[in-house]
Order: structure tokens, then C-alpha cells, then sequence
């Protein structure tokens, strides 16, 4: 395949724009064109496994020997349209930890947005009231565009079912600091593939790494295709099966997520997914898991991950939302060019 | 004319000054006629279908009298007929052959497939970058989805 240099982005209008060469074809990779930004943090894609390393490295510093009042002075403002109360305090504990403050600007949904002012006016307004942005919105792509406009650092807590890349850190700070590391694992998913963006993500980030991935869904919930075709470009090794039964004992690291029932039209079928796909002591104990397996949740959670797992050194659950709180103070410190 | 000489150059040298679009994709010529505003065209508009062609299998051919592409024209052509050439003609003769290419990232031309999706929920530009080719798939610089081949819409 003969690969070209790319052509500038953009022609001059009005020129007619073409190669001479008639055998050109491309090899584009999308790495290349979508380089780390840490004036802001919008999306996982935006990094490689040096950005991500780099990121977890900070966190671990500030949690090892918090530098106490490295913020103080600065205001975050949070701007949640689609609630979300244990982020939203996550971020807050993690600015306040660091000596800075919080303004909390509630719901526009219910002030200047509802009086049918546009999103981006809201954005810029706000941004003159704080040093930098935690936004979290249903519309896939608002914490981008804000980025663009707001004049200040903007952090992503959330845009739609697109990316919750704050999410996505503090599941790898969890995974490398339980288990030594992130290469060489057995990682296994279960519960909902098909909609998780939490799974999306990880899996994204992942990718980075030499692990073995194992996808454990019931067949209308599997990875999307697009996602599979992506990491298979990247040469990850990864299975799907249809029960934990299959694959428990090998796995270093289960990621549960909640099943919901709306997924389902038949009420019969998700009562029998809920009962399979539950995972608790008694499963752990059948299938001989790993005494070293760490079991990983986003939390909520409800039926899917039992209570009686909590006081085995499986769960890892309750560290990893309070990881939350060193790794979002690495990136606020991080974007604000404090760290 | 010598090009008479030739039939496939006949074929391409039939209007005087202008530009004939070659080897598009035999079912997306109408996406490139839109993409061309035929409709609105004063001048004299040829458009072929099911034409043989070695590599292609059928291929589209478009000729549009007195008229250059624009460098966005010709990046859309590129969307969605990767294998298009473009043909100048000047007194009925091809005096420059060249691809359409695609270019790294489209602004404006493409409209994202997905409802949720910023660039279709307030005013404003969209972005995308070009991630593969044959088939072409963009992914949106906002929602990150990826749209492909022929479910890329254009505006
Ligand atoms: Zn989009």
C-alpha cells in the first residue's frame, strides 16, 4: 500500500483541489490526529498510553503527599445539566482537598436555559465566574464545544452516552494500584456492554495496554461492533462468552455493570439474565476465582454485585470511588498548570 | 478532432470547455449530481449510469459544460466516490486528469448521523475527521461517533 503524506486540511475555496498522482490510497491512524490537549480534559481518546500514565503517575502523587493548598485561591465551577450527585461531590471534594473553592451553579435547565438562552451563552457567562469547568450534559459533544468557547480549562463529567473520561481514570488508578500494574492481566466485563460508556471507555483505554480482555454479556448486550473492529486494530487479544461461569477463575480484574430492565421486552428473559449474570461469594467460591481477582463496580449498584462480597479482598468497589477523589484532583491541578 | 480516434476519449470529450467527473461509483452518481446541483445548472449537463469500466465494474460519469469544481465540491465527491476522477476540458481535449482526494478533516459539508449530538441540537459548525478509507468513515469531533460509507449524510 503506497502511503502519502495527508494535504493540508483545508483548500482555498474556489481552487480546484486534486492529486496527480492517480495510484494514491491513505493509511490514516487516528492517534495522529487526535493529540492529548490538557488545557482540557474532554475525551479518553485524546490521550495514548504515555498521557494516561502520565496522568495516573500525578494522581498518585497527590494522593502519596497531598500539597495541601496547591489550589487555593482558584474556583471551580460545576455545571451539571444532568444530575449526577456523587460526581458532582466527587469533583467538589477533590477541589476543596486542594484548597480551592466551589461554585456550584445547579441546574441552568431551571434559570438562564430555560428562558431559552443558547448553551453556548450560558457556557461563557459561567466561565467568567470560575477558573475552570466541570460540565455534564445529555448532548453528546457539549463539554467539547465548551471547551472551545468557554476561554477556560474544561473538565468532561459526562456528555451523553459519549465519554466520562474522569470515569474512565479512576478505573485505571484503581486497577494499576490493586494489582500492581495495568499490563499482563486477565481483565473481564460483564453486565450491559452494549450501552455502558464506563465500559466503553476502559475498554478504549485498555487497548494501550498487553491485556486480555473478556466480554461476558447475554447476546443482545455485547460489545458494539464498532468498538470490537477498533481494539482489533490495535492487536487486542479479547473472548466473549455468555455466562461468568466460563471464564471467573482466570480473570485478575471483574468490571460488573447494572443490567437494566428497559433493555429488555420480555420481562421473562431479564428476570433469568439478572439471576446469571449476579455475581456473588457463593459464584466466586464455584468457580475457583483467583484469591487475587479484584472485583470493580462504578456504583450504584443494585441486584448485580452482592453485599456479600463487600468484606472479601475481591471488593475493590468502595477504593474505587474514592479514587475519584485523587485522580480529579491530578487533573483540575493538572489543566489549571499547577501539577 | 484526433480524439475521435479513441472511443473512450470521444466518450469523455463530448462537451467543449468544463469538467467530466469519471469512474464514480455507478450508485452514488446521483449522490454527486446533488452534490453538483445539477438541477440548478444553466449549462449543459450529461450524466451516465451503468457504464462498463475495468476496475470499477459500472461506473457514473457526470460532464458539466463551462464549469470548475470548488476544493469543497470536489472533497465531497470524495466522500462519497473515492475512486472519482475529474477531467478538464478545454476544446474538447482532457488537459488536466486528476483524483478527488480526501482531505484530513471536513468542516461543514457533513451532517452528523446522531440525534444527541451537539452539532444537531444548537447552531454551529460541523467537524469531522477522516479516520479510514474504501469505505470512507468519519468520526464526528463532538459526539466521537463514527459514520461510514453510505450512511455519511451530507448537508
Ligand atoms: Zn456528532
Amino acid at each position: 500500500m503506497l502511503v502519502r503524506a495527508l494535504k493540508p486540511p483545508f483548500a482555498v475555496a474556489g481552487e480546484m483541489w486534486f492529486t496527480e498522482d492517480l495510484s494514491f490510497s491513505l493509511n490514516f491512524t487516528e492517534s495522529v490526529l487526535m493529540a492529548a490537549d490538557l488545557k482540557n480534559i474532554i475525551s479518553i481518546r485524546d490521550f495514548d498510553r504515555d498521557g494516561l500514565l502520565e496522568v495516573l503517575e500525578k494522581a498518585h502523587v497527590v494522593e502519596q503527599d497531598l500539597p495541601a493548598g496547591l489550589l487555593a485561591g482558584y474556583v471551580l465551577g460545576v455545571m451539571f445539566i444532568e444530575p449526577s450527585t456523587r460526581t458532582r461531590l466527587s469533583f467538589a471534594s477533590a477541589m476543596v482537598r486542594l484548597g480551592g473553592e466551589v461554585l456550584d451553579f445547579g441546574d441552568p435547565a431551571r434559570s438562564s436555559l430555560q428562558k431559552g438562552e443558547s448553551l453556548s451563552d450560558t457556557v461563557k457567562t459561567l466561565a467568567g465566574y470560575c477558573d475552570v469547568m466541570a460540565i455534564r450534559h445529555p448532548w453528546e459533544g457539549v463539554a467539547r464545544h465548551s471547551a472551545q468557547i468557554a476561554g477556560i480549562p474544561v473538565i468532561n463529567a459526562g456528555d451523553g452516552s459519549n465519554q466520562h473520561p474522569t470515569q474512565t481514570f479512576l478505573d485505571l488508578y484503581t486497577i494499576q494500584k490493586t494489582c500492581g500494574g495495568l499490563d499482563g492481566l486477565r481483565v473481564g466485563f460483564i453486565g450491559d456492554l452494549r450501552y455502558s460508556r464506563t465500559v466503553h471507555s476502559l475498554v478504549e483505554a485498555l487497548s494501550f495496554f498487553d491485556d486480555e480482555l473478556c466480554f461476558v454479556s447475554p447476546g443482545a448486550l455485547r460489545v458494539p461492533e464498532h468498538l470490537l473492529d477498533e481494539i482489533k486494530q490495535r492487536g487486542v487479544d479479547y473472548q466473549e462468552y455468555d455466562t461468568p461461569d466460563e471464564i471467573l477463575s482466570e480473570l485478575d480484574v471483574l468490571y460488573c455493570t447494572r443490567i437494566q430492565e428497559e433493555r429488555f421486552a420480555d420481562k421473562l428473559e431479564y428476570e433469568q439474565v439478572k439471576t446469571c449474570y449476579r455475581i456473588d461469594k457463593e459464584l466466586i467460591k464455584k468457580c475457583g476465582a483467583k484469591e487475587t481477582l479484584k472485583i470493580m463496580h462504578p456504583l450504584p449498584r443494585v441486584d448485580e454485585l452482592s453485599a456479600d462480597i463487600d468484606d472479601t479482598p475481591h471488593a475493590v468497589y468502595f477504593e474505587q470511588a474514592k479514587n475519584g477523589v485523587p485522580v480529579r484532583q491530578a487533573l483540575l491541578a493538572m489543566v489549571l498548570g499547577k501539577l | 478532432m484526433d480524439d475521435n480516434q479513441n472511443p473512450v476519449q470521444l466518450n469523455v470529450s463530448a462537451i467543449r470547455h468544463g469538467t467530466v467527473i469519471d469512474h464514480v461509483d455507478s450508485r452514488a452518481t446521483f449522490q454527486v449530481a446533488r452534490i453538483l446541483q445539477v438541477e440548478s445548472e444553466e449549462n449543459k449537463v450529461l450524466v451516465g449510469l451503468n457504464l462498463e469500466s475495468g476496475n470499477l465494474g459500472l461506473k457514473g460519469i457526470i460532464k458539466i459544460e463551462n464549469r470548475r469544481l470548488t476544493a469543497e465540491e470536489a472533497n465531497k465527491i470524495a466522500l462519497v466516490a473515492p475512486d472519482a476522477t475529474l477531467n478538464i476540458i478545454e476544446n474538447f481535449r482532457v488537459v488536466k486528469k486528476a483524483k478527488v482526494e480526501l482531505p484530513e478533516q471536513i468542516e461543514r459539508v457533513v451532517k452528523c448521523y446522531n440525534p444527541r449530538c451537539i452539532t444537531n441540537n444548537q447552531p454551529g459548525d460541523t467537524h469531522f475527521k477522516i479516520i479510514g478509507s474504501r469505505p470512507t468513515a468519519l468520526r464526528c469531533r463532538y459526539c466521537e461517533r463514527v459514520m461510514k460509507g453510505n450512511a455519511i449524510l451530507l448537508k
